[in-house]
């Protein structure tokens, strides 16, 4: 009891202590690092999440405009001179709508005028006009009211899609013009802007004292250069006006001792750098228009009450049409539903039985071991191999129909069979052994034993996977284009697993590939249409899987 | 026809099916005797006995007709006419009788198309109601073939067994049959393509141009099969798609499976997945409309020009197509790590940072960098985002924000619209498939080899 300080433990070095500054740092920091992943962590997931609410909500911004047209009240007089009650399809349909439609502006009488207002139309209103005569053809001899579409542009024009004016400058080039303003060298006097500057006038410019022909123009970019020593963009000689060097000219003819001197002259700006400066913006009328004509008639028949825009069934009920405006997905929807028919019919059986084969009979030896693990290659083959495939084979091997539904099934199905195989064996396995030996207990065969037992039990999970794998199926594109179902096929009346026709993912490309600008909205009404289909399919597999499927 | 046919074959299975049944139960009823099988199976025996083979024949015939029926076309042409054209001028011939026959007429044809086009026609019709006929007479004598089988002591629920068995084991060959219709006809289409241009060139090349010239003397380019930009740009954009989903999925699957509640995961996991389930061809539109307007916006303001169908446009596109693919994959990698790594180095004082990123991540290394290649194939292999959002021209550039082209953007712009199989440029497509084929398929060996290796180690 004498030698305590013997028993008390050797002191560490202070810096280690738990308590010490330095060990607090430490931990501090340790924690730091910690909360620092947990930030990338959620930062990575909120910007997954954000992503994907882009995607829907430029989507959705961009697509509703096109389940709604802009149509015209158009009174159209059918005269009996003009159609043939027997062959109602054949009249001139195009003048009857035109003179209908000019009706309601008689005091444009110039042809010329009279073609750009026409344009207001759509191109397809004189087959909507058909179609109404042929199918009332006791309509013919009196004056009828229709709706008719009006032409891309105005149906944008009226959504807001696309503005009447445009800026006549790019970005690029209204930032040039900005270095002038920020000069301090930009006046505007008497509704007209000038650039005041000092142009050297250059006698080597003038040959042989000549004043007449010397090159004023040299002078003036000689001076008006020094502006944009540090811009590449040679676009600023685009800013002064044309009249530029005469103002000069004027200067030196009337005082021809300037020659060698420097004078401060004001430059004229050429016309869209003129209202820029006057008014800070240069528009001009979009091009998509002809003239701000076609303005005033469209707002004139808006105040007479003449526009309305009712939704637009067209999307839904017309086969695919190079107006944007007429353009449907009908011939889209009824050839993914053909392919997708053609898919199911052949997977869904051949799927089952070679899971049940490789599940429940298939001896385990080579073959067998063979055989799943191409099914598991199958499954990460790229989508447009089977596209390459379904090309050499199905088409041109087999000599089957480019474009047709049954070849799309055909191609379809072979990527969807694994699928089904996992989600069956899966299935299969999830029926307990209990099940299995109660079955066999009663005196069943093997087969029985999974026909009427173990299979039906094993349904709800096979659907599941089923309707999972014809979503997948649905939305594929890649292999669709190389079969052909991609075609422009303008009607619905031929519909067949051997005539040619769309699916909605290759509808989908091709309107993203039209230059019109309806087809913007138009492809993203489509992509919406298509996500319906799968969140609703998905919905189903997600509630055969919640509710149907047994829980063991 | 065909409709027709289809329709009166299931009729005739389902009378089958009723004439077996029916003729079991009278047995069953008129005798003492036990049947050894139930009736349904005796019905089941009769059908399969009037439908498969009946099926199997219109199969095979639908398969040969159109060939037999060319080349029964090709010899019955006048010799004199035919011989002096070369396989390709036959095709076109050939094409124009078919479309004479179709009734599709353009000017007058000559009397050699027109009287060819109406044999052919003939004989379609021939064919076809031959192939009725036979049809319909296999699957009446297989009717009256097995019904003349059913009787007390006929096992036919054994048979009805083995014919389902032997179905299942066609239907489980349909997979072998697709990998070998896959392999088969890309290397001889590939090797078609090899006669015509050699694999140094294709494989070593640094010119992509594929035009053909069409008419002879035509003034285009040659048409060169150098492949080496096409694979340069696949790599580009997979690596810049990779660049985007591996940090993010990764990051996600972290927070995921060690710091977020369970609320949240059952929130967050279901909007990643879809990410994955929307279709490429919406990635591909979503790259055209926002992602390449908004980058090349971006440009502008920091004075930085960026071609509208710029790399990394595609390849950041396709990385938030990745990013799920990736994320599941490494949470699946990250929580099979075993509790007890995770409990021994929280015993050592660890905290849940150092612990993941000292203990997790290394020992779930071999599954996340499988999940990785297996994403990696998937961006190489994918179609409809770099055909919608990158280029058509093949440069040799690692600029991302260059445009550039993949090998499946020249796949299917070489395939789109009518294809000729006589043609380089056709078949420098499969050339490229299977080149495709091959690395995709190299990639999921290798990334499934280190899954399972991985595996072994914990189980």
């Amino acid at each position: 009891m004498t030698d305590v300080s013997a028993q008390t433990p050797t002191v560490p070095p202070r810096s280690n202590y738990w308590g010490s500054a330095k060990a607090k740092r430490r931990i501090k920091r340790r924690y730091a690092a910690d909360r620092r992943l947990q930030i990338y962590g959620i930062s990575a997931i909120g910007l997954a999440v954000m992503l994907l609410g882009v995607l829907f909500a430029t989507l959705l911004f961009s697509g509703y405009v096109a389940f709604y047209t802009t149509k015209v009240d158009l009174s159209v007089y059918l005269d009996p001179k003009l159609i043939d009650k027997a062959k109602p399809e054949k009249a001139n349909y195009r003048k009857i709508t035109r003179d209908a439609f000019f009706a309601l502006f008689p005091e444009v009488t110039d042809r010329k005028e009279r073609r750009q207002l026409s344009k207001i139309l759509s191109s397809g209103a004189t087959y909507v006009v058909r179609d109404f005569v042929v199918e009332h053809p006791d309509d013919i001899g009196s004056l009828v009211s229709i709706q008719l579409p009006v032409s891309d542009p105005f149906d944008q024009l009226n959504k807001g899609v696309i503005p009447r004016e445009i800026d006549a400058l790019s970005s690029g080039r209204i930032a040039l013009f900005n270095v002038l303003k920020q000069r301090g060298v930009l006046h505007v006097e008497n509704d007209k802007a000038y650039v005041k500057t000092d142009v050297y006038v250059n006698p080597l410019d003038v040959p042989e004292g000549n004043l007449e022909q010397a090159d004023y123009d040299r002078m003036v970019n000689e001076a008006f250069r020094s502006f944009f020593m540090t811009a590449r963009n040679p676009a600023y000689e685009e800013i002064l006006s044309e009249d530029a060097a005469a103002a000069v000219k004027a200067r030196v003819l009337a005082d021809p001792s300037l020659v060698g001197k420097t004078i401060e002259v004001k430059l004229p700006l050429s016309e869209h750098y003129d209202s820029l400066a006057r008014t800070g913006r240069a528009t001009i009328v979009n091009p998509r228009f002809g003239s701000h004509k076609d303005f005033e008639w469209f707002d004139d028949l808006k105040k007479r009450g003449l526009i309305s825009t009712p939704f637009s069934w067209e999307l839904f009920v017309n086969a695919d049409s190079r107006f944007p405006e007429l353009a449907g997905l009908a011939g889209a929807l009824s050839g993914s539903f053909l392919a997708l028919l053609v898919c199911f019919l052949l997977s869904f059986p051949v799927g089952i039985a070679t899971a049940l084969y490789l599940e429940e009979f298939a001896p385990k030896n080579k073959w067998t071991d063979l055989i799943e693990v191409n099914i598991n290659n199958l499954a990460a083959v790229p989508s447009v191999v089977f596209g390459l495939l379904g090309l050499a084979v199905f088409l041109n091997a087999f000599g089957l129909p480019r474009s047709a539904p049954l070849v799309g099934g055909m191609v379809l199905s072979l990527m969807t069979l694994p699928t089904i195989i996992v989600a069956t064996r899966a299935a299969l396995k999830a029926v307990p052994p209990s099940i299995r030996e109660a079955a066999y207990g009663v005196g069943a065969s093997k087969h029985q034993v999974m026909m009427h037992h173990v299979l039906p039990l094993a349904m709800p999970g096979i659907l599941t996977g089923t309707i999972i794998g014809l979503a997948q199926a649905l939305g594929e594109t890649a292999p669709l284009l190389l079969i052909g179902m991609n075609a422009f096929i303008p009607s619905i009346e031929n519909m067949g697993l051997l005539e040619p026709a769309m699916a909605l993912p290759t509808q989908i490309f091709s309107w993203s590939d039209s230059p019109e600008r309806g087809f913007v909205s138009r492809t993203s009404a489509a992509i919406l249409i298509l996500l319906a289909f799968l969140v609703t399919m998905n919905a189903i597999a997600v509630y055969l899987r919640q509710k149907i499927e047994r829980k063991w | 026809m065909l409709n027709y046919l289809f329709l009166a074959l299931l009729l005739l299975i389902l009378t089958g099916f009723l004439l077996g049944r029916t003729q079991a139960v009278a047995i069953r009823s008129a005798t003492d005797v036990r049947m050894h099988s139930l009736a349904g199976y005796h019905g089941w025996f009769v059908a399969a006995w009037v439908g498969i083979p009946a099926f199997l024949i219109v199969l095979l015939w639908l398969l040969f007709q159109g060939p037999v029926i060319d080349w029964l076309l090709v010899a019955s042409l006048p010799s004199d006419r035919v011989d002096a054209l070369d396989a390709g001028q036959l095709n076109l011939l050939v094409s124009e009788i078919k479309s004479v026959a179709a009734g599709n007429v353009f000017g007058e044809p000559d009397q050699l198309v027109k009287e060819a086009a109406d044999r052919y026609n003939r004989w379609n019709q021939i064919a076809n109601w031959a192939m009725v006929a036979v049809a319909l007479a296999i699957a009446i004598s297989g009717l009256l073939f097995s019904r003349s089988l059913v009787s007390a002591r006929f096992r036919a629920r054994n048979n009805v067994e083995r014919i389902m068995s032997a179905l299942m084991i066609a239907s489980s060959l349909i997979a072998i049959l697709t990998t070998l219709g896959i392999v088969i006809s890309l290397l001889y289409e590939s090797l078609r393509f090899f006669d015509k241009v050699s694999v140094t060139e294709f494989l070593t090349g640094v010119n992509w141009e594929p035009q053909i010239p069409i008419r002879e003397g035509q003034v285009t380019a040659g048409g060169a099969f150098g492949a080496i930009p096409v694979f340069t740009g696949t790599l580009l954009i997979a690596l810049i798609a990779m660049a985007v989903a591996t940090p993010v999925g990764l990051f996600a699957a972290i927070y995921l499976t060690e710091y977020a509640s369970s609320r949240l995961r059952t929130f967050v996991k279901p909007l990643l997945e879809i990410l994955a389930g929307i279709p490429t061809v919406v990635y591909g539109f979503f790259a055209v409309l926002t992602v390449a307007p908004a980058i090349r916006e971006f440009g502008n303001t920091i004075g930085f020009e960026i071609a509208p169908n710029s790399a990394i446009a595609a390849g950041g596109v396709m990385g938030i197509m990745l990013i799920p693919f990736i994320s599941s994959l490494s949470d699946d990698a990250i929580a099979s790590v075993p509790q007890s790594l995770r409990d021994g180095s929280y015993g050592l004082g660890a905290t849940k940072g150092e612990t993941i990123t000292k203990v997790l991540l290394p020992a779930a290394l071999p599954g996340i960098m499988g999940g990785v290649l297996l994403a990696m194939s998937r961006a190489i292999g994918e179609t409809m985002i770099v055909v919608m959002a990158a280029g058509i021209i093949a440069s040799l550039t690692m600029n991302p924000f260059e445009p550039v082209t993949t090998v499946t953007v020249q796949i299917v712009t070489l395939l789109i619209g009518d294809t000729e199989f006589d043609n380089p440029k056709t078949l420098a497509a499969f050339a490229l498939g299977l080149v495709l084929f091959l690395v995709t398929l190299a990639l999921n060996v290798i990334a499934l080899r280190i899954v399972q290796k991985y595996r072994e180690q914990y189980d």
